[in-house]
């Protein structure tokens, strides 16, 4: 005899599932909410806009390198992720390729951070600066950006490329006409979460573009180093013994904000580009 | 295990068991007309003629049956020249039932008064016409087409038979004017036969058309450049 | 259009034996058989689509005009525009109705909007789809249904203006009602244009089709008029088929 109806069992399982949900959902929002809690009295004006220790800079500088980061591995990365999914024909080097990138995404960040400093800083004598901190930070979100992207083009309907085909035109025009366009949405979300990662990233900016100083908060080129908000809070936490409490938590606050705010703009973006677009 | 489309393959088999019971009807229906009209028994004739509403029923069973296969199955190749001859001869063995029933009409009509010389080239002529007909229904179930040759070669005898029945009635009349009621009712009767014959080859040609595909006339005397008077 | 001892692979498995079919110019050759009998394999030969399946293979001589589009040195871009495919489910770009029948004509280098208002109005037209959207060319014509879309993807394909038209299975996945309509429609393409069509639906070849050609495993069993094939085939394999009775 079965011990549970199938509604019974149907019920259950709905009741397994919404529990698991709610536990991965748990602690972000416990870790937002104690971030707040702490640092909800340290959060002012001053902190952001102060003349001496405000993380003003530190945001610009974040944003900066987020951007000049997005800049270097987007067109890369997609272009990367095109001819593997629409050129490569399958043979020993595109596996290769394939492993590379999959192993790549495994690293951790310290291993790029100190692959930046050798390569960037010291050969390309980038020294410690924007641009090295870019292209580290641009390594580490490649892999990412080309999974994404190869997944998003594997979402276009193969129809829709063999009708482009069939109509006469070449593979280049159809990536271009048809696949890249349809394949858009899901490459920028792809393209706004890796580098909404790499803006939270410590390690790999830690030896090649960050430093602490209080005299000259912003870069006046490329090559200059930059205050960012990971390190800022990384030294305040570990290098200035009397930062009050609420100051590093509300500190932390921002940081999250940014991130928040950085994938906020990506799911807008993708919506307003996937209204058109439907099959 | 069952064959594929087996349920449509029993009722194609149906269709065929339906038309040879229509078929063995007629044939018998001709068989009591002419024994009617040679025993002169208005009894036996009419019964002829009220047997002539089931051999209507069947025809019209058996041409639903036929649309009914055609609209829900969509037949092809043999299915559909099969369905195609049951349709097509369902008509002429329908005509030879309505002869049966004229043949049947002149017994009753001749039944009162004697007959000027005894009936022995008709009786022959119908015992042939229902021979042919037997082996033209057994050609369709068999799919035989030896017997389809047969038939043809028999319409040839039954066509001499009609021209010398002609001549002779037509000498008997222009000798004993008072007989020609009873000669002109005989000479249709044969006519009939004659008719009936050629209904018969229809049936023969269509089971060649169902078995080779191919649509052609078979007997030479039912194709249009086709002179009578040279064989008289 | 005319194919000479067609043999095609995948890999190592052979799809297609030595397969030999003249087509007539402006009729309805309709190829048939059972799933897997490699029928759309061969409609891909004629215009090159197996190029973009890995690890395909052709061998024979596919002549256009009496030229074999299986040398390497011909112009696929400018084959496909003359040998222009409707595939099986209905494929419109996700853009406008316009768009998605200028799209070949742009790619061929017409950038002159009155004469591609002038071609997208044509094309619609043959494909008997104009008076249902005229109002609406600007719409995206993944909104159409599915019967419009098909006429649609036809229309895309006339635009290029072919000679001969692939249609792989271009009903299957359509209404009755938006069936018959293109089946009217391919009944009327066929005073220009010679249309071959793939389908696994024989009533449809037999409504459609002046020839047939049934496949199995590969092979041409039978090619010849489609009267004598759904009447009267000569091969017993096409017979059974035919009526249902394969197996």
């Amino acid at each position: 005899m079965r011990l549970l109806s199938p509604r019974q069992t149907e019920k259950l399982a709905f009741a397994l599932l919404w529990a698991c949900t709610g536990i991965v959902i748990l602690p972000v929002l416990g870790i937002i909410a104690v971030m707040l809690y702490r640092g909800i009295s340290g959060l002012s004006l001053g902190l952001l806009f102060g003349v001496q220790g405000g993380l003003l800079p530190a945001v610009v500088g974040t944003i900066l390198l987020v951007a000049l980061t997005a800049l270097i591995a987007a067109p890369l990365g997609v272009a990367a992720a095109v001819y593997l999914s629409e050129y490569a024909r399958s043979g020993p080097l595109v596996r290769l390729i394939r492993l590379a990138i999959v192993n790549l995404a495994g690293v951790p960040s310290v291993v790029y951070g100190l692959f930046g400093l050798a390569l960037f800083v010291t050969l390309f004598h980038f020294g410690r600066s924007l641009l090295a901190g870019a292209c580290t930070l641009a390594l580490l979100v490649l892999p990412l950006i080309i999974s994404t992207s190869q997944e998003a083009l594997r979402q276009v309907p193969q129809g829709l490329r063999h009708a482009s085909l069939g109509l006469g035109a070449s593979q280049w025009q159809t990536v271009r006409r048809v696949v890249l366009p349809n394949a858009l949405p899901g490459i920028i979300t792809g393209l706004i979460l890796s580098i909404s990662r790499a803006a939270g990233e410590t390690a790999p900016i830690l030896f090649t573009a960050a430093f602490y100083s209080l005299t000259s908060p912003y870069p006046k080129s490329v090559f200059d180093p930059i205050l960012v908000l990971p390190y800022q809070l990384f030294v305040m936490a570990t290098e200035v013994p009397n930062t009050p409490a609420p100051t590093k938590w509300a500190t932390a606050s921002v940081l999250i904000a940014v991130v928040l705010g950085i994938n906020l703009f990506a799911i807008v973006l993708r919506a307003r580009l996937r209204g058109s677009r439907r099959w | 295990m069952r064959r594929i489309r087996q349920s449509f393959d029993e009722q194609l088999e149906q269709l065929e068991q339906d038309l040879l019971e229509m078929g063995a009807f007629v044939a018998e229906m001709l068989a009591k007309a002419m024994e009617a009209l040679v025993e002169q028994d208005v009894t036996l004739a009419q019964q002829v003629i009220n047997e002539d509403d089931v051999a209507d029923d069947m025809d019209l069973n058996i041409e639903q049956q036929c649309m009914r296969l055609l609209a829900l199955q969509q037949p092809m190749s043999k299915d559909l020249r099969t369905i195609g001859t049951v349709m097509k001869v369902i008509a002429d063995v329908e005509r030879i039932g309505d002869y049966s029933v004229d043949i049947a009409r002149t017994a009753i009509k001749l039944a009162a008064t004697e007959y000027f010389k005894p009936l022995v080239d008709i009786p022959r002529m119908a015992e042939l016409v229902r021979e042919m007909l037997g082996q033209a229904l057994e050609a369709l179930v068999h799919h035989d087409l030896e017997l389809v040759a047969q038939v043809v070669a028999g319409d040839d005898a039954i066509d001499k038979m009609w021209y010398a029945l002609l001549n002779e009635l037509e000498e008997i009349m222009e000798q004993h004017p008072e007989v020609v009621t009873q000669a002109v009712a005989l000479l249709l009767v044969a006519r009939y036969l004659e008719r009936i014959a050629d209904h018969v080859v229809n049936v023969a040609e269509r089971v060649a058309y169902m078995e080779t595909g191919q649509l052609e006339t078979l007997a030479p005397s039912h194709r249009a450049d086709y002179q009578p008077d040279a064989e008289l | 259009m005319e194919t000479l001892g067609v043999n095609m692979f995948y890999d190592d498995f052979q799809a297609i034996t030595d397969v030999s079919i003249a087509f007539p110019a402006r009729r309805i050759t309709a190829l048939i058989g059972p799933s897997g009998c490699g029928k759309s394999s061969f409609l891909r030969c004629l215009n090159r689509m197996n190029d973009v399946i890995p690890g395909a293979r052709v061998e024979g001589e596919v002549l256009l005009d009496g030229h074999n589009i299986c040398d390497s040195g011909t112009d696929v871009v400018q084959l496909r525009k003359r040998v222009g495919m409707v595939f099986q489910r209905p494929n419109p770009f996700p853009m406008s109705i316009y768009d998605n029948v200028a799209y070949g004509p742009r790619l061929h280098g017409i950038g002159d909007h009155a004469q591609l208002d002038e071609i997208v109005e044509k094309s619609l037209h043959r494909a008997a789809l104009w008076e249902e959207v005229k109002d609406k060319l600007r719409e995206l014509a993944t909104e159409l249904s599915g019967g419009q879309q098909q006429r649609l993807c036809i229309a895309r394909v006339l635009a290029v203006e072919p000679e001969v038209v692939l249609m792989d299975e271009p009903c299957s996945a359509l209404d009755p009602t938006s069936t018959f309509r293109i089946e009217e429609l391919m009944t009327e393409l066929m005073a220009d244009y010679t249309i071959i069509i793939v389908t696994h639906n024989m009533y449809q070849a037999s409504r459609v089709s002046q020839f047939t050609g049934f496949f199995l495993l590969g092979e041409l069993i039978e090619y010849d008029h489609t009267t004598q094939i759904f009447e009267n085939p000569r091969d017993q394999r096409t017979d059974d088929y035919v009526r249902g009775r394969f197996g």
